[in-house]
């Protein structure tokens, strides 16, 4: 079965990351697709590298990354979304004039239509948020 | 599984309060870009989302920006059903005449305006959410 996947909560606040990773990765597992991460809302804060959680917890970017580089997958962060919560990108960041980007390897922004193609490409799109 | 139809039924279900938090202004923003796809859309308000379809909202105190009158224009991006719980309305001591207008205009019938809202109960409510391929929650 081919899944989409939505995070619409930061990481530690929530659950939320926690819960979509562990079930991203028991989709690969049982050899099921994953058509797509998509992040909304505070879900953008998953793809700043500038994270440093202390080193005895879980660094759930560097997770997302490594699961990302291991499975070939798509993670796709919000452009709307990602502008309100400084989240950007090397293009993003010289066309607004910022003088840094912060995107995680293996994350990149773009529009909520990729949003709304993985409800269309997916059998099922998968929740994970407040 | 995979083969994917080229029109599905998408339903966003809008739970919460319009200027608490930012999922009602960021649902909408996925709805105007859904529209772009040419889905078949319908949108669902209960809990404290009925709060969205209040008429009469000034966020001129709050410093916020007032979204409410996108909800009326999403008839021209044919977004014509508007699922508002019964229960989740009486709850919070509303009725429907507490709700701003939306319409749309029936294309099919010399460009009436018809209204957009549908008042239905939470068994109903269900039965709304199990007839759509994709609900996307907010």
């Amino acid at each position: 079965m081919r899944f989409g996947i939505v995070v619409n909560e930061g990481p530690y606040t929530h659950q939320a990351s926690d819960s979509a990773y562990q079930f991203a990765k028991a989709v690969l597992a049982r050899g099921h697709e994953i058509f797509r991460v998509f992040f909304y809302h505070d879900g953008v804060n998953n793809g700043t590298r500038y994270t440093v959680p202390p080193q005895d917890d879980r660094n759930l970017q560097k997770l997302w990354s490594e699961l990302a580089e291991t499975h070939k997958l798509d993670l796709v962060v919000c452009i709307a979304a990602a502008q309100r919560r400084g989240i950007l990108d090397a293009n993003e960041a010289k066309r607004q004039g910022k003088d840094g980007d912060n995107i995680a390897p293996g994350f990149r922004i773009s529009g909520l239509g990729q949003l709304i193609e993985a409800g269309i490409q997916s059998d099922r799109l998968v929740t994970f948020g407040d | 599984m995979s083969e994917q139809p080229s029109k599905k039924k998408f339903l966003y279900i809008n739970r919460k309060a319009p200027y608490g938090t930012i999922y009602a202004l960021e649902s909408l923003e996925v709805v105007l870009i859904g529209a772009a796809f040419e889905q078949e859309v319908s949108l669902a308000f209960l809990d404290d989302g009925v709060f969205q379809l209040m008429e009469g909202q000034d966020t001129t105190g709050v410093g916020m920006k007032n979204f409410s009158k996108t909800y009326r224009a999403l008839g021209d991006y044919e977004v014509r059903k508007f699922y508002v719980e019964k229960e989740s309305l009486a709850e919070r001591g509303l009725s429907v005449e507490n709700l701003m207008p939306v319409t749309y205009e029936d294309e099919d019938d010399d460009y009436a305006e018809k209204p957009s809202i549908i008042l239905v109960d939470r068994a109903e409510m269900a039965k709304v959410i199990a007839a759509n391929d994709v609900i996307l929650s907010f």
